[in-house]
């Protein structure tokens, strides 16, 4: 009794301090981008923050409650977990709402629920708990196929909800196999996936299979004569000109025509100036009119609540995937730095707590915890910045959203809990 | 390797982000400017455009509120369009295509629906008009005149053109600038400054209240007042007198040169240019091409001057000494001329002329003799005919008045260099330009002209530049107005003409224009003069001029008079002059007989007569 006392003053106050500045800050945000009167009241329901203002009660409550369970409870229970996120995202087919054309909503007397948030919790405690488990090596593929059943089950069926960017964040999950020593292969084959992507659409197939060529000719004449392979090389050529003709058939063809734009914007494709200029009255407004509220807030900004775009409303969906261009207009690039900052910091952190981890399933479930926060704030901040393709996915701790804040808490402070109880295991 | 790639690429994302940032925010962006940021509506405020006073203080021009019924159609929800229609006094018609017309520009951004409510209309639906939604109500400023004279030198107000934009970029388009009159001349004063309002926009661009409070708004400065040289009393008289008539009246003061009244008829209400009627009044003024309304004839009308002329003649023949006023003619009832022995009809009677009998006869003969010892005293026609052309100019003839009304007409005195183009081949002289001589031939004028040389005559050698401003809130008036331009002749020969203008109503052509307890000086004129007609040179019934000024010792109003095709001189724009005068030194008239013949004399079949295509006679 006293010792479980005690842990809980033994958690990682940095986390938590960056956490509740993080939320507030994100409230303060959503306040500005989205008020409409003279009055702010927290409490009104009708408006957004009111909504968000609760939330972040209820997360205190998450909090408080998450702190107390028990250490071996998230162990031995995140099976269970794991698939009643499964259930609840395969009950969308039956029970979901649509929304932004994704179907991934349940609602009920006007509170909405999104258990694809929460599946991310469902996944890091799943993929923890099958690594972490001494009979699993992660060099056998056929714990490799588990581990990606694990990892891919999620991400297929969300994407059969038409919520690609949400599924994307799965993938993140990779950093935690690669730390826990899959195959360098992996590695490679990604590599060679994501660039001959970019190529591909950058270019065409013709370019990738001569660059391919030119460089498997070198690799064979700087190899020893003895690791030789004429059918390793062959095997690498054919593997990368089908992912060219994939991707390409994909780009063309499967892709749809705003998902199309948004990589051609992002690679730099376009160049018509008249096409670009009609894009960014369409499909590229959202990102054109948030970096003109970045860029006009200046090194210091125009002051909180002072922000013109901002309460113009001129960025859509300011208060959620765009909450970042709020930050950027009204509290400039020191505000806006010092946000990066205050992410990378509690990345780094949860990182380096997850290091020191002496029980096997915290320090994966940390470093999935690090991995999934990294992927949204990469992703967003990048795609706010106009630096990644546009993916709309939520900011965590500041965009405005009730499953994202309560999944992001829970994901939060299961690892702060279970970092708090790594004294105890010596 | 394992344990540092992924905290590798945290750190790298981070510093891409910051990099990217310190690119959007600081290296690419020049610094705020509000007046760029189109978050920001940049809305002007117009301040109160300034009231014009006559010169007794009698309010002429104000400010009035006007209504406008605007529409956000966006806005609109399904109404009772009968009441909404019996409401606004609109057609359902009405309606439903200015709906159209609105929502095509913008369904947000608010359009005119109805312009220009009357006060009764507006203070009825400004309680009705919430319960319609999408249309309120808005206020504007209007010009309100509270009198029906002088709209030619009020002017009046419009929105400016492209023009106006192009040459300041104070006006943006649908501003209001001043056209024709004191409104277009003293523009820079009365509209005083516009303030800027900052209000914000959202995406939609509607307004969603003021930026920052308004703390950063720029307060309009008010338009300052004028008060104008004109007395409204006189010149109100001056435009019923002249009912009916075409031409104009110029009264000034000859001390300082103030415009006590510019009547140029006809004329029109200028309530006419307010409102909601304005665009359709105005195009009925405009093609009015008999009248001309809207033309200032006061400033504008170029005409031979006829006899008052012959006051700068006579001047100018004293001045170079080429009579005295001793020096006498016969006339023989003609003048006869030239080689080829031209005729120059002369109505004074004939007898024997001298300067003063010449004037007050307006002999023909005594003036065409005078011009030719003028202009052939010696053998050198171009330097003498130079000289008297400078005595002509000094009176601020043959070039602009350099006054502060918006518009003028040079006029016509020829110099040397005139006819040298005329006659290139040709020794020209005196009897080769004779009709000079008597306000005639290539000699043109206009009645503010004529006014000032009056004035200049009654100053006895000088003259202020005419002006319309009195002072501009209190303001002295620029210093142009304020220094006396002296003319090229000797003080001493204008009392010999102010003598024998003097003549002309005692004894001669202006003695039945007589005015108790009033002495004047004045001059009549009967100026021929020609249009085409299908390229025809035609002669019309001749113009009735007139000057004058009173009272003869200490002179307060110098005029002129023009009533075109009116005839004689005398007979018309001299009884007008005389109503004038009394009426401005004594305020009433008792030469009532002459008021009710003016008033009631009607030349319209006279202006008819070059359109009605038939052969007609003049003078009759």
């Amino acid at each position: 009794m006293l010792s479980e006392r005690k842990n809980f003053f033994k958690i990682d106050w940095i986390l938590v301090l960056v956490y509740f500045f993080l939320i507030c800050f994100g409230l303060a945000n959503i306040i500005s981008s989205s008020i409409s009167g003279e009055n702010i009241s927290l409490l009104d329901f009708n408006t957004l923050y009111g909504k968000q203002f609760v939330f972040i009660l209820i997360s205190f409550a998450i909090i408080i409650i998450s702190l107390t369970i028990e250490v071996k409870f998230y162990e031995r229970f995140s099976s269970v977990f794991y698939l009643v996120c499964i259930l609840f995202v395969l009950g969308l087919f039956l029970f979901g709402n649509r929304i932004n054309g994704a179907l991934s909503w349940y609602s009920f007397s006007g509170i909405t629920l999104q258990p694809s948030e929460f599946m991310k919790v469902g996944v890091a405690l799943a993929v923890a708990k099958y690594i972490s488990d001494f009979q699993t090596n992660l060099k056998k593929s056929q714990d490799q196929i588990k581990i990606f059943l694990i990892i891919f089950l999620p991400i297929l069926l969300i994407v059969l909800q038409n919520d690609t960017g949400t599924s994307i964040v799965f993938l993140s999950l990779f950093f935690v196999l690669y730390r826990e020593g899959i195959s360098q292969i992996y590695l490679f084959i990604a590599f060679v996936i994501l660039t001959v992507s970019i190529l591909t659409i950058k270019t065409s197939i013709s370019s990738v299979l001569f660059l391919s060529i030119i460089l498997l000719i070198l690799n064979y004449f700087y190899q020893t004569r003895k690791s030789r392979s004429l059918i390793k090389s062959a095997l690498i050529l054919i593997f990368s000109l089908s992912i060219s003709i994939i991707t390409n058939y994909t780009y063309n063809n499967i892709l749809k025509t705003h998902q199309k734009n948004y990589i051609s914007v992002w690679l730099n494709l376009e160049k018509d100036p008249i096409k670009i200029k009609q894009m960014k009255r369409t499909i590229l407004y959202n990102l054109n009119e948030s970096e003109k509220a970045i860029s006009s807030g200046g090194l210091s900004g125009k002051g909180y609540m002072e922000g013109t775009r901002t309460i113009g409303n001129f960025v859509p969906e300011q208060h959620s995937d765009y909450i970042f261009s709020s930050v950027g207009e009204e509290w400039g690039f020191l505000g806006s730095s010092f946000t990066i900052i205050l992410y990378i910091i509690l990345i780094i952190r949860i990182i380096s707590l997850s290091e020191m981890q002496k029980n096997h399933f915290s320090r994966i479930y940390g470093y999935s915890v690090a991995s999934i926060i990294f992927m949204h704030f990469m992703i967003n901040i990048g795609m706010v910045l106009g630096v990644t393709p546009t993916i709309g996915i939520p900011l965590p701790f500041l965009s405005y959203g009730g499953s994202s804040l309560l999944a992001f808490t829970l994901l939060l402070f299961i690892f702060i809990r279970l970092d708090a109880n790594r004294i105890n295991e010596w | 390797m394992r344990k540092s790639l992924f905290p590798i690429i945290v750190f790298v994302v981070g510093v891409i982000f910051i990099t990217r940032l310190f690119y959007l925010q600081i290296y690419s962006t020049e610094n705020y400017d509000i007046y760029e940021d189109n978050a920001i509506r940049k809305v002007f405020t117009y301040p109160k455009r300034g009231y014009i006073y006559d010169r007794n203080k009698v309010l002429l021009v104000s400010n009035q509120p006007s209504y406008d019924v605007m529409i956000i159609p966006r806005e609109v929800q399904e109404l009772d369009t009968i009441e909404f229609c019996s409401l606004l006094k609109i057609s359902k018609d009405y309606l439903i295509t200015k709906y159209k017309k609105t929502s095509k520009y913008s369904t947000r951004i608010p359009s005119v629906f109805l312009a220009h409510l009357s006060k009764e209309d507006y203070g009825y639906l400004s309680e009705k008009i919430r319960k319609y939604k999408g249309f309120y109500i808005q206020k504007r400023n209007l010009r309100e005149y509270n009198t029906t004279i002088g709209a030619n030198v009020l002017g009046y107000v419009a929105e400016v053109n492209r023009k106006n934009i192009l040459n300041d970029d104070y006006y943006l388009k649908g501003d209001i600038i001043g056209k024709q009159g004191v409104e277009m001349s003293y523009e820079k004063y009365l509209r005083g400054v516009k303030g800027i309002e900052f209000i914000q926009k959202d995406r939609f661009n509607r307004d969603i209240g003021k930026y920052k409070n308004g703390s950063l708004d720029i307060p309009s400065i008010p338009g300052k007042d004028l008060t104008i040289t004109i007395d409204s009393k006189l010149q109100e008289y001056g435009e019923l007198l002249m009912k009916n008539k075409r031409g104009a009246i110029v009264a000034l003061e000859p001390k300082s040169g103030e415009i006590l009244a510019l009547v140029s008829s006809p004329s029109y209400n200028p309530n006419l240019l307010v409102g909601r009627e304005r665009s359709k009044n105005y195009v009925e003024l405009y093609k009015d091409s008999i009248y001309k309304p809207l033309i200032d004839k006061g400033l504008l009308s170029m005409f031979p001057p006829g006899s008052p002329f012959k006051i700068l003649a006579g001047l100018t023949a004293l001045q170079e000494k080429s009579i005295t006023d001793k020096s006498t003619i016969y006339c023989k009832g003609y003048y006869i001329y030239g080689k080829e022995k031209r005729r120059m009809n002369c109505h004074c009677g004939g007898g024997y002329r001298n300067i003063y009998n010449a004037i007050s006869l307006s002999c023909n003969s005594y003036f065409a003799d005078i011009y030719r010892k003028t202009i052939d005293s010696d053998n050198n026609t171009k330097k003498s005919f130079n000289q008297w052309s400078n005595h002509i100019k000094s009176f601020g003839l043959g070039n602009y008045l350099n006054n502060d009304l918006p518009v003028g007409k040079k006029g016509v005195i020829p110099d040397s260099e005139y006819y040298d183009r005329w006659y290139p081949d040709f020794k020209w002289g005196a009897t080769t330009t004779l009709s000079n001589a008597i306000g005639q031939g290539e000699i043109l004028t206009t009645p503010i002209q004529l006014a000032n040389m009056t004035a200049a005559v009654a100053n006895k050698g000088y003259y202020l530049t005419s002006h319309i401003i009195k002072n501009i809130d209190g303001d002295s008036i620029d210093i142009r107005f304020r220094t006396p331009i002296k003319t090229t002749i000797d003080s001493m020969h204008f009392e010999t003409m102010d003598k024998a203008l003097f003549k002309v109503y005692k004894s001669g052509t202006g003695k039945l224009l007589q005015i108790p307890g009033i002495e004047v000086s004045g001059k009549s004129g009967t100026a021929e003069n020609f249009v085409k007609i299908n390229k025809v040179k035609t002669q019309l019934s001749d113009h009735s001029i007139f000057v004058a000024y009173a009272p003869r010792e200490n002179p307060k109003i110098a005029i002129s008079v023009l009533v075109e095709n009116a005839g004689y001189g005398s007979v018309w724009a001299g009884r007008i002059a005389s109503l004038m005068i009394e009426k401005y030194l004594k305020k009433e008239i008792s030469l009532k007989k002459i008021e009710k013949l003016v008033i009631n004399k009607n030349l319209k079949t006279e202006y008819l007569k070059p359109y009605l295509g038939k052969p007609f006679k003049i003078n009759e």
